[in-house]
């Protein structure tokens, strides 16, 4: 299908708050939703991964790298480090009509931007992001657009022609696989180091294109997309509680561990 | 939307190379209590090729029926004629829940059956319940596991969900009957996709993680691959398994197979015991159901001992070495 002098590939990438700021999320008890003020965002760590494939292909056979990301319009300077990195441009579906959007919604979200973009060789995604962790988008992407996929991949050789050899992941082992274009693949982080951003990368970047489409240009069915869309709904949403009794055991080492053979006398193990 | 017409509860059996996944009886028997509630039926699906016999295990645990898809089509996995045979099928049986495991094959193959049917799916679940109408609630961590979600699926059927391995239980067998369906292959002739080459499989380690009655884990804090070997050698004398954080497994002390958490298992074990681990999330839900905890840090403020039933504020290597002792002297008397 795709014409092969362009060899493009998408990258979906996801703005994701930053996990060392954690900490600092609560709940609020009135809305029942996360309060997320203050923690910065970050691209999701494997999307970066996802970008360093599609970056080295490139930088072997040619071609163009589009970041595609469905996000607020505050998403723009998360994208604009993935375009330092070396991205040749990049896609911002943005409408609040997408707020609220699951799974499925993204991915049809997502597909609607793939058919924008055009003809195209590669769609790479992360296996998971760290806010949500579904790992359900890129197979839904895969399907909505009819092609095939490939999940928890940790190699990735692009030969010439339409060929390419994947390895992917499973329990206790591989599987090998081979595959041609266009195909959707969601890659694991023993697949590459991604490349750290260099000066001219960051002013480069400056001068790069974000695209920032609202779902006029995309349209995507409404019935489709947003809270109303999503098939999922949120019934409750609670902070965890690990508290227990934390009994200390004190003393010398050896009272010590004569406390700690008794615990483990009593629970019936020696 | 009427869904009346909806029934019973699915269970997609995985196998590989004729192998049952252990997810499939843990699912089979959280489907059985399930539907005690509901007073439907249980059904595992299985698809593959020669795997009929794998359907007196299915029976055993807990399947009142077994809709088999047997065909070379279907062997090994792929994602595209597998969800197009189980889509058929489920738009011919009409399913209320389809429940698949958060396997490697499930998490690849049950957002395309999803999507297929334009249906709900939550992943990784860690509990499913009903609520007062029968409808399944889908309880999965988020946010590293620090935060925890119930999804519905209130308008779209069957409501699908993905179980991470390990946190469901399986009925005790009993040898039992129930009804063999075969499901008529009839896959298109387009391309399905790529092809298989090669899979390639280590032999699973001799006792896995989360069937061992006694974890001991290690954290970033033990410092070095000789103080390594004391974790192990704690493990060994206990009859437990290592378990590990992730720090260990990136400077290659323990394997990946061994992280718990997040990312990693979810273990249960009669006792854990956690050894310089400073107990971030991402950790502590992979380990919170443990019966016992007893954990050791240096730290007297450390995040673990908020998780801990038993705690030593000490240095490890003052308390192991003695502790590795006490327990053989023990277990000689
Ligand atoms: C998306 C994501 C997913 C992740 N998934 C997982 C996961 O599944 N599992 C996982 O484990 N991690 C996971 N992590 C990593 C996790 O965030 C933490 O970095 C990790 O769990 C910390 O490991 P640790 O407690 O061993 O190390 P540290 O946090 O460095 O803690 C070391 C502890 O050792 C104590 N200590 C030091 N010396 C001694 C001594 N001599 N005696 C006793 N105590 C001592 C210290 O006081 C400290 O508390 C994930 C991270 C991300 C971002
Ligand atoms: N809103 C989004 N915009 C762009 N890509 C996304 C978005 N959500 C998910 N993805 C992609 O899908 C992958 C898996 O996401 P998830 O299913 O949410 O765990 C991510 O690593 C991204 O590559």
């Amino acid at each position: 299908m795709a014409d092969k002098e362009m060899n493009r590939t998408i990258v979906c990438i996801k703005p994701v708050p930053d996990p060392k700021h954690w900490n600092k999320v609560s709940m609020d008890p009135d809305t029942q939703t996360l309060r997320r003020e203050g923690i910065p965002g970050i691209i999701n760590p494997l999307d970066k991964h996802a970008l360093e494939a599609a970056l080295s292909i490139r930088d072997a056979h040619g071609g163009e790298v589009v970041l595609l990301s469905m996000a607020p319009p505050f998403a723009a300077p998360i994208l604009r480090e993935g375009l330092a990195m070396g991205a040749d441009r990049a896609i911002l579906l943005s409408d609040p009509v997408f707020a609220g959007s699951d799974t499925l919604a993204t991915a049809h979200i997502l597909a609607a931007g793939c058919r924008w973009i055009g003809e195209f060789d590669l769609v790479l995604c992360g296996n998971m992001t760290i806010d949500g962790s579904t790992a359900q988008v890129c197979s839904q992407l895969a399907e909505l657009l009819d092609l095939p996929n490939v999940m928890h991949v940790t190699g990735l050789d692009r030969q010439a022609g339409d060929k390419m050899t994947i390895t992917q992941k499973i329990e206790h082992g591989h599987v090998r696989l081979e595959a041609k274009p266009p195909i959707v693949i969601s890659v694991r982080k023993e697949l590459n180091k991604p490349r750290y951003t260099s000066f001219t990368g960051i002013l480069a970047a400056e001068s790069k294109t974000i695209d920032v489409l609202s779902n006029k240009e995309l349209g995507v069915d409404p019935n489709h997309v947003g809270l109303n869309g999503s098939p999922t709904k949120m019934a409750g949403l609670e902070l965890r509680e690990f508290k227990r009794a934390r009994e200390r055991v004190g003393g010398s080492p050896e009272e010590i561990v004569q406390a700690l053979l008794e615990k483990i006398h009593r629970y019936g193990i020696i | 939307m009427n869904h009346k017409h909806h029934n019973g509860i699915w269970i997609f059996a995985e196998q590989r190379n004729g192998d049952l996944h252990e997810v499939t009886l843990e699912l089979l028997g959280k489907a059985k209590e399930l539907a005690g509630r509901t007073g439907g039926k249980v059904t595992a699906i299985i698809l593959g090729h020669g795997i009929k016999p794998l359907a007196q295990t299915l029976f055993n645990y807990g399947a009142d029926s077994v809709l088999v898809a047997d065909d070379a089509m279907l062997d090994p996995y792929r994602p595209i004629p597998y969800s197009i045979v189980i889509e058929k099928s489920v738009r011919k049986y009409q399913p209320e829940i389809l429940l698949m495991g958060a396997t490697f094959m499930g998490v690849e193959l049950a957002p395309r059956v999803a999507a297929k049917l334009r249906t709900g799916l939550s992943a990784h679940c860690i509990d499913l319940k009903l609520d007062q109408n029968g409808k399944l609630l889908q309880v999965v961590p988020g946010w590293g596991g620090g935060v925890i979600a119930t999804i519905a699926c209130p308008d779209h059927r069957p409501q699908m969900a993905t179980v991470m391995p390990g946190t469901m239980k399986p009925l005790k067998p009993e040898e039992k009957e129930g009804k063999i369906q075969e499901i008529e292959i009839d896959l298109p002739a387009t391309d399905l996709g790529p092809k298989v080459l090669e899979v390639k499989r280590e032999k699973p380690e001799e006792l896995p993680l989360e069937k061992a009655e006694v974890v001991v884990a290690g954290g970033w804090g033990i410092g070095s691959p000789e103080d390594w070997e004391m974790i192990q050698e704690l493990a060994e004398v206990l009859g437990g398994a290592v378990g590990a954080t992730r720090p260990p497994v990136d400077e290659g002390w323990a394997e990946e197979r061994q992280m718990i958490g997040q990312s990693g298992k979810t273990v249960r074990p009669k006792l854990y015991i956690g050894i310089a681990i400073s107990g971030v999330m991402h950790h502590v839900v992979g380990m919170d159901q443990s019966e016992h905890i007893v954990t050791i840090n240096t730290d007297s403020n450390a995040e673990i001992f908020e998780t801990s039933d038993v705690i030593v504020v000490e240095d490890f290597r003052k308390i192991i070495p003695k502790l590795i002792q006490g327990i053989r002297d023990r277990v000689k008397r």
